[in-house]
């Protein structure tokens, strides 16, 4: 059989197997029929009390038990994964041909483990971290000191499904399930493996995550109509909404797909980026890196903006991203830009951060293979300084071979992924 | 369509070094510091953390490398140094700020995260323990008391965000997480993408700060400080084992050699061969995947010009993983972590860039912190193969060679 080869000599890399949580709910099918019906996850938090917060809505996933952060990280991720790789029919149960690739949140102990720690100290008040460590001292927190390792969650995944080598865990915040993608497509190319799992989860929506967002002023305070919260690229949007979920892909080189049998669901063309030096947590007012990272992508595809007729776009609805990300697409596709939908998932299911490039990754794929094209929802007042179709909120048929999914992140994180249908 | 020859591997150069530890900044000084008496090689701090102690990172003058105040203030400890070694290194490797050769050069950066405001930590658990509505305090002091930059030194990938900002790196940028196991990744994709022209100019490094107790924290949760009387670390096994940990910042410029020829910039090291696995350790899984490392290496060594730079933790079960390794093969081995201390993340690239200091002169520095465990070694040092037995999981091998 004749090799697969993209435009530069490369293994074309396709996607076989792909699965998804979020706080629409588990699995494919029902993320996908709430997310084309214009419904939204997004809800006054039970998780945790409220009081005190200036932020009261998010877009958690509650119907998975868990005990903290990396654990219900691991859980989701473990969903996530369970579909894609069924669907993909690779390898055998528990041995799954190839390296993980893991888009995670940061771990840290959390305040009920710190509790833990200042009591197993025996000390009540003017507690310091002497006694925090003297807490630690006196009791076995083996357990403990284990879950709040940061390779700890893609040990788990790793002996879950016999991934091969060690597992890469990735952070490059907002960017970082399609930063996963990214390491994964480049392993492929370079003939490192056949095929790789790409995880992207993030369940770390705990209170002082929330607090820290808040205190960058970065989130939505639309408390008093959650669904309504999220309005990526309206006049009258006020910061994103954070959120919880997992995306997960096979990926592999299309000679192996092809030669195994299996059912090919897209293929990711090209990957872009760009970092910005500009400063911790905005973007260069001139859109330069983003501008930069999207033709990046372009060109690592072979393929030029008159070519894509869908972005999906990272859209956070915070004032500043929705505006330079506006700036951006014009930029790099002119008058063009009038024939291309452009749709935020974020205004369904949240900023699922970490998770978000690979959740909105999978989200690209079933919108080409499907002919749908997920609405943006919440749209009421259009912002004169923003001229796109927008998709508002009815989802819509549209034929789509060819889209591109951004993602941006503080730290001046830019990655672009082209994702198409199977070539003919 | 023809089949299409694969290209042939592109040989990697290490062409920059930027390293600090407590044994100073710059390759010099370490290679001084290693040869020089106890007082230049055990800078112990025991009081700080006492019962713990730490191997802190020499005083760095952070404005030569970080000139701007702004930036300095939006970073704690680890990511100063960490953009301060970031620094070194590109200045070592002649491309600071050479703005055509920094937009194509990608970063691959090994992190943990971090930096907790240890007194609102301390006030906060206080007060839960007195409060009869301890969520609603916790959301009340948390709006109240956190400072809203911090969060900007916790996110892991802040280092590599740090780097972009103050010296223009912006190829790319990746943080891997994972303890041990993210350093040697860094390195070993970095080495990946330059043997199959996945770019042509690499930063890769880490940086740890061991001077800080929610680090030292998280290896008392697991009892694994050595808190006794200071001792090599291979030493420390026969007494329980453990860590002490030390501040390091670490990067390495890795650079095809075409490239660096191009430009006219000189190797400091060949960085041959990079690889990782990680086992549960158990049955003997992890002896097996050292052995099987060591093997894809051992063909390339000459006899007698090795010197083995381990990764060596003070952990008793990583040591005995390694030791397997090393009793079998004699080859004489260098623990630098015995004086700098362990540095988790930034290991790995600190252990690299200390294997190119001794193939760039020729010769092994004595053994670490005068360990009776090292064997001496005389002869011409050629190769240096890089050890990593992580104190939990991941198991890494380098070869760095002489050019």
């Amino acid at each position: 059989m004749a090799s697969m080869k993209d435009r530069h000599g490369r293994p074309v890399v396709v996607v076989t197997g792909m699965g998804v949580v979020t706080s629409l709910g588990q699995g494919k099918d029902e993320n996908w029929t709430k997310l084309t019906a214009g419904q939204s996850g997004i809800h006054t938090i039970s998780r945790f009390p409220i009081d005190g917060l200036r932020t009261t809505i998010a877009g958690t996933v509650d119907f998975v038990p868990f005990e903290n952060a990396p654990d219900l990280t691991t859980k989701m991720a473990a969903l996530a994964g369970d579909e894609a790789v069924a669907e993909a029919g690779i390898g055998d149960a528990g041995s799954f041909p190839g390296p993980l690739f893991l888009g995670m949140p940061p771990v840290e102990l959390e305040w009920p483990q710190r509790q833990d720690l200042a009591r197993a100290s025996g000390k009540a008040a003017d507690i310091t971290y002497a006694d925090i460590l003297k807490g630690a001292a006196a009791r076995d927190f083996g357990a403990m000191q284990k879950r709040f390792l940061f390779g700890s969650v893609g040990d788990e995944l790793s002996d879950r499904f016999g991934t091969k080598g060690a597992p890469i865990s990735i952070s490059t915040a907002c960017a970082t399930g399609a930063t996963a993608i990214q390491l994964a497509v480049e392993a492929i190319r370079r003939g490192e493996t056949e095929a790789a799992l790409v995880i992207g989860a993030d369940g770390s929506a705990n209170q002082e995550s929330l607090v820290r967002f808040s205190l960058l002023s970065a989130l939505s305070t639309r408390n008093g109509d959650p669904t309504a919260a999220a309005r990526p690229f309206s006049k009258d949007r006020d910061g994103f909404v954070m959120a919880e979920g997992a995306g997960a892909l096979v990926l592999e080189s299309y000679d192996h797909a092809k030669a195994r049998g299996a059912t090919i669901l897209g293929v990711v063309e090209g990957c872009g980026e760009m970092a910005d030096s500009f400063h911790r947590t905005r973007s260069s007012p001139d859109g330069a890196p983003i501008i930069g990272c999207i033709r990046n992508a372009l060109d690592d595809a072979g393929v030029t903006a008159a070519d894509v007729q869908y972005v999906n776009a990272h859209g956070t609805s915070t004032p500043e991203n929705d505006k330079m990300e506006y700036v951006g697409l014009a930029a790099v596709f002119g008058d063009h830009l009038a024939n291309v939908a452009v749709s935020s998932n974020k205004s369904m299911i949240g900023h699922t951060l970490s998770a978000a490039g690979a959740i909105e990754a999978v989200f690209t794929l079933m919108t080409i293979r499907n002919g749908v094209i997920p609405p943006t929802i919440n749209h009421t007042e259009a912002d004169p300084a923003i001229k796109m179709d927008l998709v508002p909120n009815k989802a819509r048929e549209a034929k789509v071979t060819r889209a591109i999914s951004n993602s941006f992140g503080f730290g001046g994180q830019n990655v672009c992924l082209v994702l198409a249908a199977e070539p003919a | 369509m023809a089949h299409e020859k694969p290209r042939p591997e592109r040989e990697a150069w290490i062409t920059g070094i930027g390293l600090v530890s407590a044994l100073g900044e710059g390759l010099d000084a370490h290679w001084a510091a290693f040869n020089g008496g106890r007082d230049d090689w055990l800078r112990l701090d025991t009081a700080t953390y006492a019962p713990y102690q730490v191997h802190p990172a020499v005083a760095i003058d952070v404005a030569k490398q970080i000139p701007d105040r702004g930036d300095r203030r939006q970073m704690e400890a680890w990511q100063r140094l960490g953009t301060y070694a970031a620094g070194l290194a590109l200045d070592d490797a002649g491309v600071k700020g050479n703005d055509d050769v920094l937009k194509s050069m990608h970063m691959i950066v090994a992190a943990g995260g971090g930096e907790r405001d240890y007194a609102v930590d301390g006030q906060l658990l206080s007060g839960l323990e007195a409060s009869n509505e301890p969520a609603k305090f916790l959301n009340e002091r948390l709006m109240n008391d956190l400072r809203p930059t911090l969060f900007l030194a916790q996110l892991s990938n802040l280092l590599a965000g740090n780097i972009s900002i103050v010296h223009g790196v912006v190829g790319s940028s990746r943080t891997f997480m994972g303890e041990e196991m993210a350093g040697v990744d860094a390195v070993r994709v970095a080495l990946a993408r330059c043997h199959a022209s996945q770019g042509d100019i690499f930063l890769v490094g880490g940086a740890y700060s061991a001077e800080r107790p929610d680090t030292i924290l998280h290896f008392e949760l697991g009892h694994m400080n050595w808190s006794k009387d200071w001792a090599p670390v291979w030493d420390r096994p026969s007494d329980g084992g453990g860590t002490i940990l030390g501040s390091v910042g670490a990067f390495l410029v890795i650079e095809a050699r075409e490239h660096a020829e191009k430009r006219g910039a000189k190797p400091i090291a060949k960085l041959t061969k990079v690889s990782s696995d990680r086992t549960t350790r158990k049955d003997g899984k992890a002896e097996h995947t050292m052995a099987v490392q060591w093997n894809e290496i051992s063909p390339s060594l000459i006899p007698g010009a090795t010197v083995v730079v381990s990764g060596a933790t003070g952990v008793v079960d990583a040591v005995a993983i390694e030791r397997d390794l090393l009793d079998q093969r004699r080859v004489p081995t260098r623990a630098t972590a015995s004086v700098l201390g362990h540095s988790v993340e930034a290991a790995f690239p600190a252990n690299i860039a200390l294997g190119a200091m001794m193939v760039s002169r020729g010769a092994a520095i004595p053994p670490v912190g005068g360990s009776a465990a090292e064997a001496a070694m005389t002869r011409k040092v050629k190769q240096a193969v890089v050890t990593s037995v992580g104190h939990w999981r991941g198991e890494g091998m380098g070869l760095v060679e002489a050019v």
